[in-house]
């Protein structure tokens, strides 16, 4: 009698979800207890069968309710053209352009593509290991200098250092003269060397300049633009 | 053969792309007509609502944010133009067709021959459920919706959804008995 009275709202929680399972949308959990139901409760099976009917029914009779005419298409689109322009750029975020993005690329398509950016990531990879181990050939350019994200902002000069100065010397000079390369090298073992932040008057540059030439890491220095 | 989502069409309908709202309506307007049709049970007025209810999906589109089926979202709206019809006809015109499932309470041979085919007899007391009754039926089992999406477009506690398909599901099983089917239950 305890079991009766213990098993009967288990039923009725059971019976409730029978709708969701003729249709296939409980979750896994739910429809293998439902599942489980079914094959020890016969009359909870027989009740799963007059649900199913309904189901049945419920599909056929809405499925005889025809389809709005064309009019409504055309109806809409009177409407829409009635609206308000949109900026189209704007309304679309970056998420949703990316998503839309990788969703209409097909499986293939996505795998190829995907194989590609592994091997453009481990050619980058590649190519700034070897940048930082050059670098570390030559000792690294850090300088004291107030670091900017601009290279073409504050005054430049053009150095190339002496064949027998040592990657110590070279970062020791740029260190004490507050200098950073800004770019290089270039042809000729020319690095642009930043020697400002902000610009500074040519005669303030020429004095800069030459004050620089004096030290034997320097094999070759010029102003810049 | 792959599709663009659903989800994807409603971020271009929001840029402002009429070609990715002419597929998403191609898509769903049947389902969404026949859901306001059940409702409002008028073939005229489900038709001018199918295209108010689109034209709210074009200008919602940017709010919609994917956290539900575009489904879910539309029959969402499209239950609250339909209610709000309802409102506004509260003598709940009938159309000749639905009326003609409706009246089957004459035991002509016919209805007599009908009644005998429990299919038929059923599909013409779901006709008979009250507006609330219908639609979750409908929902559940044509529109395939969970009990949380229902929950979602009725606006109303998984509980609560629950429940009233029990209901909307014995009314049915009385509406059949009155028509000389017992189904045992409940």
């Amino acid at each position: 009698m305890n079991t009766m009275k213990q098993e009967a709202p288990e039923r009725q929680e059971i019976e409730e979800l029978l709708p969701w399972h003729a249709a296939g949308t409980l979750s896994r959990r739910d429809a293998r207890r439902v599942e489980e139901a079914l094959a020890r409760d016969p009359e909870l099976a027989r009740r799963y069968a007059l649900v199913r009917a309904e189901f049945g029914e419920a599909v056929h009779l809405n499925e005889t309710l025809g389809a709005p005419s064309a009019l409504a298409l055309e109806k809409l689109f009177v409407a829409i053209d009635a609206e308000p322009q949109r900026r189209q750029a704007a309304s679309l975020n970056l998420g949703s352009r990316i998503g839309e993005f990788f969703s209409n690329l097909s499986p293939r398509t996505l795998a190829w593509s995907t194989g590609v950016a592994a091997i453009a990531i481990l050619l980058q990879a590649g190519l700034l290991a070897d940048i930082m181990l050059k670098e570390s050939k030559t000792g690294g350019y850090e300088t004291a200098s107030a670091p900017t994200t601009d290279p073409g902002v504050g005054a430049f000069t053009l150095i190339r250092f002496a064949p027998q100065a040592s990657s110590d010397d070279i970062t020791k000079f740029l260190e004490a003269n507050k200098l950073s390369i800004a770019a290089g090298p270039m042809a000729g073992g020319l690095y642009k060397v930043r020697v400002s932040v902000s610009g500074i008057p040519k005669g303030e540059l020429a004095r800069i300049v030459k004050k620089l030439q004096e030290d034997k890491v320097v094999g070759f220095i010029a102003a810049t633009e | 053969m792959q599709t663009t989502s659903d989800e994807v069409l409603i971020s271009r309908i929001a840029g402002g792309d009429r070609l990715a709202m002419q597929v998403l309506y191609a898509r769903h307007h049947v389902r969404v007509y026949r859901f306001v049709l059940r409702l409002v049970r008028n073939e005229a007025t489900a038709e001018d609502l199918i295209s108010e209810v689109f034209l709210d999906v074009w200008r919602q589109a940017g709010k919609f944010e994917g956290r539900s089926a575009a489904s879910t979202w539309m029959l969402g709206i499209a239950r609250f133009k339909a209610l709000s019809a309802m409102r506004r006809r509260p003598e709940q015109e009938l159309d000749d067709e639905t009326a003609g499932q409706i009246e089957d309470h004459a035991d002509d041979p016919e209805t007599a021959l009908a009644k005998k085919d429990k299919g038929s007899a059923l599909r013409q007391c779901l006709t008979r459920l009250s507006a609330d009754h219908r639609e979750i039926i409908d929902l559940v089992y044509y529109h395939e919706k969970s009990v949380e999406e229902v929950s979602e477009i009725v606006g109303v506690p998984a509980a609560t959804v629950k429940t009233r398909m029990f209901y909307a599901r014995k009314k049915l099983s009385e509406l059949l008995k009155e028509q000389g089917i017992d189904r045992g239950w409940p």
